[in-house]
């Protein structure tokens, strides 16, 4: 297993060298291109051998497909490229034989086999009994060429495609069972839907300071945190909407603690990029760049910290750390793979790659690109996943929270997702190539679920329907009970400041500050 | 930078910690003498031991038995799952740490010295100090951030700060300043068992002193309030607030104006967020004088709020301008002459004391 994991690596650093070129593609043109056309796969990698896992095809999979097809240099087949592209194709292909795929012929991922530190140390990759990068059994196309053809013809494809050459040979064999789906299904829609109106709140002035929405990537937090049990925590970024609505703190808390509503979750004292929930184990809403990985990680350490000294043997609560590609450039996305893996920490580092960082291209801000590669580089396993695929979320969430629950330490899960919004209600988002938004929009992983919900029978256009309108009840409840909710009260303010009140300090009466009734009040002078 | 720690520490464990075992020794009969050092080694091993929650974590804070060697010994009581050696991450394990305090564990986070924290001041402030208001209760953090702080010797600039000033105007933190040993174990204690943020700043040139203690300190349950200064010395004349180090300083001071017939008041602040505003203007008000003392910097510094406190509060007590004694505006500077410049001598606060009293021309470059 560790050697077809090598194989893979060195496969995609093989065909895929893009960090040679990037520099020199002009900046402009290279913003809607995550992967120039120039990096025709080798023919071999078009037709993996039997034994490539289903993940190295995601792999394959999205790269091939996520960047409009522009592998493929036939016009027919490229729907989104701009005319003026041909010239373009021209000077990449000389580029390309000017630095050819002969300088990458490296080793193999040297990690996982030469180094002694690995044998010392090998790694938990589980074997082919356990699918860790999903079972190659279920989920191998059989024909990655027609796939090919299913991607370029503009489809959406989903896990859908998989499962229906599954189907027209053998019975049924699905991803999800029907409530699974509908699980799904709702909380997906319950994302999206709570988002939008999230936005029309912000323009109706209900709402204030900075809202980052999570339109687009509802796959990512759907397929984790779905997985997960009440006692595994969560810890987020500014963009935690989702991720609490997810992990089931109620919409009306959350509409009402983004309204700055006493009955929000955090009453109103958090606010939109600061979501709390202790009850349903959300350690936050971090605002700044890489602030909430060592926090996750701290409390992953609690959970073996719990198991190994405090002696709860049943303490299996893992912890999935939500940040985005901007943050792989980040110190702490280091320190705290380094140390997650060292000691071994149950922890889940999803890394939200929607490909940029405010107007900041990944491919502009990151010297090698794919962040799934720094996972190997620290000793754990690295993947990559369609993040605009809840099904393939979840197969790989349903191992990697897997793994740390068994204590087979730390996984980091490249999720390759957009978001179908500016980075905040600020945002004019005037540097995305509307193309490229195109592109991510037809790939709407809810309307991939929904297809293939209803394609595979598991549920009804009526039922679905149902959910919709559920949903749409919901957030407008939320939006009611905000609304209607009172505003905190003045004694609020000097609340929660401290645990222990007492570190107000003592009066100039020598009386403990909070003794003081003006204090709780909320009228003391501070 | 290692090295120059490691030379320190072997120096002064050297250097300091014998004679204060022979001062154990030949004085048993006497008050019990412990250094600043066995204080907080004590401190930490005894809520070790009470509570599982707790654990140290750090830079060399085990098999290397503590960067200052105040982890001596617990390493090997308490296994590496409790006295866990850090990777030279600060943001990284300082933020661990603060995850590890939202989900219930009580860790004590050393920073090899203080200045190493502005690597994680971040996790500090806007995840440790603000996380039970954001998260409206819901989410509490009880940490305690140790390590040595302010001026040692001969470090350069960016090794000797004090960082009082900074963590106290930081609302959710509680900052506390031991001076002797007493404080060092009472503070320490009562700082493990808060349930709020806590910085601890000790003093690297005071681990290795002596100092008696009652037998009431080395108890187990012993713990002091935080938020309460203490009165160290009785006096009428002149009110001397000082912390950590300073307070020994304020002391000889004190001595020192005795003989030219000065009675010098001098509070050991202990906390310096909560600020016992009340005890400093029960005491100004019987002085009338107040003259602070920090090795910070004097701008936006705890001497500064103090100034502001008494104004506020006891104008009209005043009979003279309060003085403020603190570290030079400048960066540290590394050569001997110039570094003891820069930071308060006791020769400083006798002078600055005998102004307050009138007893003296001020000089205009006393400094």
């Amino acid at each position: 297993m560790a050697l077809s994991m090598c194989r893979y690596v060195w496969w995609l650093s093989l065909s895929f060298p893009l960090h040679q070129f990037l520099p020199t593609l002009p900046a402009r043109r290279l913003f809607p291109r995550p992967f120039p056309r120039c990096f025709r796969p080798p023919f071999f990698f078009l037709s993996p051998p039997s034994s490539l896992l289903y993940l190295s095809q995601s792999i394959f999979h999205s790269l091939l497909h996520l960047p409009f097809s522009l592998l493929s240099s036939s016009p027919a087949n490229t729907p989104h490229q701009k005319p003026k592209g041909s010239r373009k194709v021209e000077r990449d292909r000389t580029m390309s034989s000017a630095f050819s795929a002969g300088k990458f012929t490296t080793q193999p991922f040297p990690l996982n086999t030469s180094s002694p530190r690995s044998h010392d140390k090998p790694f938990n990759i589980p074997s082919a009994t356990s699918p860790f990068f999903g079972s190659s059994r279920k989920l191998r196309l059989n024909s990655s060429s027609k796939l090919n053809l299913h991607r370029r013809s503009g489809t959406v494809v989903a896990v859908s495609d998989v499962v229906k050459e599954k189907k027209s040979k053998f019975a049924p064999n699905l991803l999800i069972t029907k409530e699974e789906g509908l699980v799904l299904y709702e909380d997906m829609v319950l994302g999206r839907a709570f988002e939008d109106m999230c936005a029309q709140m912000y323009y109706r002035g209900k709402m204030f300071g900075f809202v980052h929405l999570y339109n687009g990537q509802e796959a990512v937090s759907t397929g984790f945190i779905k997985h997960l049990k009440k006692e595994d925590s969560v810890v987020s970024t500014y963009r935690d909407h989702v991720h609490a609505l997810s992990k089931g703190v109620p919409a009306r808390a959350v509409m009402s603690e983004l309204f700055g509503k006493t009955t929000g979750c955090c009453r109103g004292q958090g606010g939109s990029m600061h979501m709390f929930s202790s009850e349903h184990n959300l350690l936050g809403g971090f605002a700044f760049i890489g602030e909430g990985i060592p926090v996750a990680t701290g409390a992953a350490f609690t959970s073996k910290y719990k198991r190994e000294v405090l002696k709860e043997a049943d303490c299996d609560h893992v912890t999935l750390a939500f940040f985005g590609d901007g943050t792989c450039n980040n110190g702490q996305f280091f320190e705290c793979l380094n140390m997650a893996a060292l000691w071994k920490l149950p922890i889940v580092f999803v890394v939200e790659n929607n490909l940029w960082a405010i107007g900041m291209s990944h491919l502009r801000a990151t010297s090698d690109p794919q962040i799934y590669k720094k996972g190997p580089a620290f000793g754990m396993p690295g993947i990559h996943v369609d993040g605009m695929d809840v099904l393939k979320v979840r197969e790989v969430a349903k191992e990697a929270i897997g793994r740390a629950r068994r204590g087979e330490g730390p996984t980091l899960v490249e999720c390759e997702t957009y978001r179908f919004r500016g980075h905040s209600l600020a945002d004019p988002d005037e540097l995305r190539d509307p193309a490229e938004k195109a592109h991510y929009a037809a790939r709407d992983p809810i309307t991939a679920l929904k297809k293939y919900l209803i394609e595979n029978s598991l549920a009804s256009e009526a039922e679905l329907k149902a959910i919709d309108k559920k949903i749409d009840e919901v957030v407008e409840d939320s939006v009611e009970f905000a609304d209607e909710s009172p505003l905190p009260s003045r004694s609020q303010l000097l609340e929660n400041v401290f645990a222990d009140p007492k570190g107000f300090g003592i009066g100039p009466d020598g009386q403990y500050r909070c003794e003081d009734p003006k204090f709780t009040e909320g009228t003391a002078h501070v | 930078m290692l090295g120059i720690v490691r030379q320190k520490v072997l120096g002064q464990s050297l250097q300091k910690v014998r004679p204060g075992v022979s001062l154990l020794r030949s004085y048993s009969s006497a008050a019990k003498q412990m250094t600043v050092r066995e204080a907080l080694n004590s401190a930490l091993d005894e809520e070790m031991s009470a509570d599982p929650k707790v654990f140290l974590m750090g830079e060399e804070v085990g098999e290397y038995q503590g960067a200052y060697k105040i982890s001596k010994g617990l390493l090997e009581k308490y296994g590496p799952e409790r006295v866990l050696d850090t990777p030279i991450t600060e943001a990284g394990f300082t933020g661990i740490g603060v995850g590890a305090a939202y989900y219930g564990l009580k860790p004590v986070v050393e920073f090899m010295t203080f200045n190493f924290s502005m690597q994680a001041i971040d996790h500090i402030i806007n995840s440790a100090a603000k996380s039970n208001y954001m998260s409206a209760g819901q989410i509490s953090v009880p940490i305690v951030f140790r390590g040595p702080n302010g001026a040692a010797a001969g470090v350069g600039a960016q090794h000797s700060q004090c960082y009082a000033a900074w963590y106290a105007s930081c609302p959710g933190l509680k900052v506390l300043t031991p001076y002797n040993s007493e404080d060092a174990r009472g503070l320490l204690k009562a700082a493990i068992r808060d349930p709020d943020p806590v910085i601890f700043l000790e003093n690297e040139l005071l681990y290795g002193e002596s100092f008696p203690v009652s037998d009431e300190v080395l108890d187990s349950s012993f713990c002091l309030p935080i938020g309460k200064a203490k009165i160290e010395r009785e006096g009428k004349d002149v009110t001397i607030s000082a912390f950590s180090k300073m307070v020994g300083h304020a002391l000889k001071a004190a001595e020192i104006l005795e003989k030219d017939g000065i009675d010098a008041e001098v509070i050991n602040l202990r906390s310096i967020r909560p600020l016992d505003r009340s005890t400093i203007n029960t005491s100004v008000r019987k002085t009338n004088r107040l003259i602070t003392v920090e090795e910070g910097f004097p701008q936006h510094g705890v001497g500064a709020e103090i100034c502001a406190s008494v104004v506020e509060e006891s104008f009209g007590y005043l009979d003279a301008p309060v003085e403020r004694v603190a570290g030079a505006d400048v960066p540290m500077p590394y050569a001997a002459n110039l570094e003891r410049m820069a930071v308060p001598q006791v020769e400083d606060i006798v002078r600055a004391a005998k102004r307050a009293c009138y007893r003296s021309v001020p000089l205009a470059a006393a400094a």
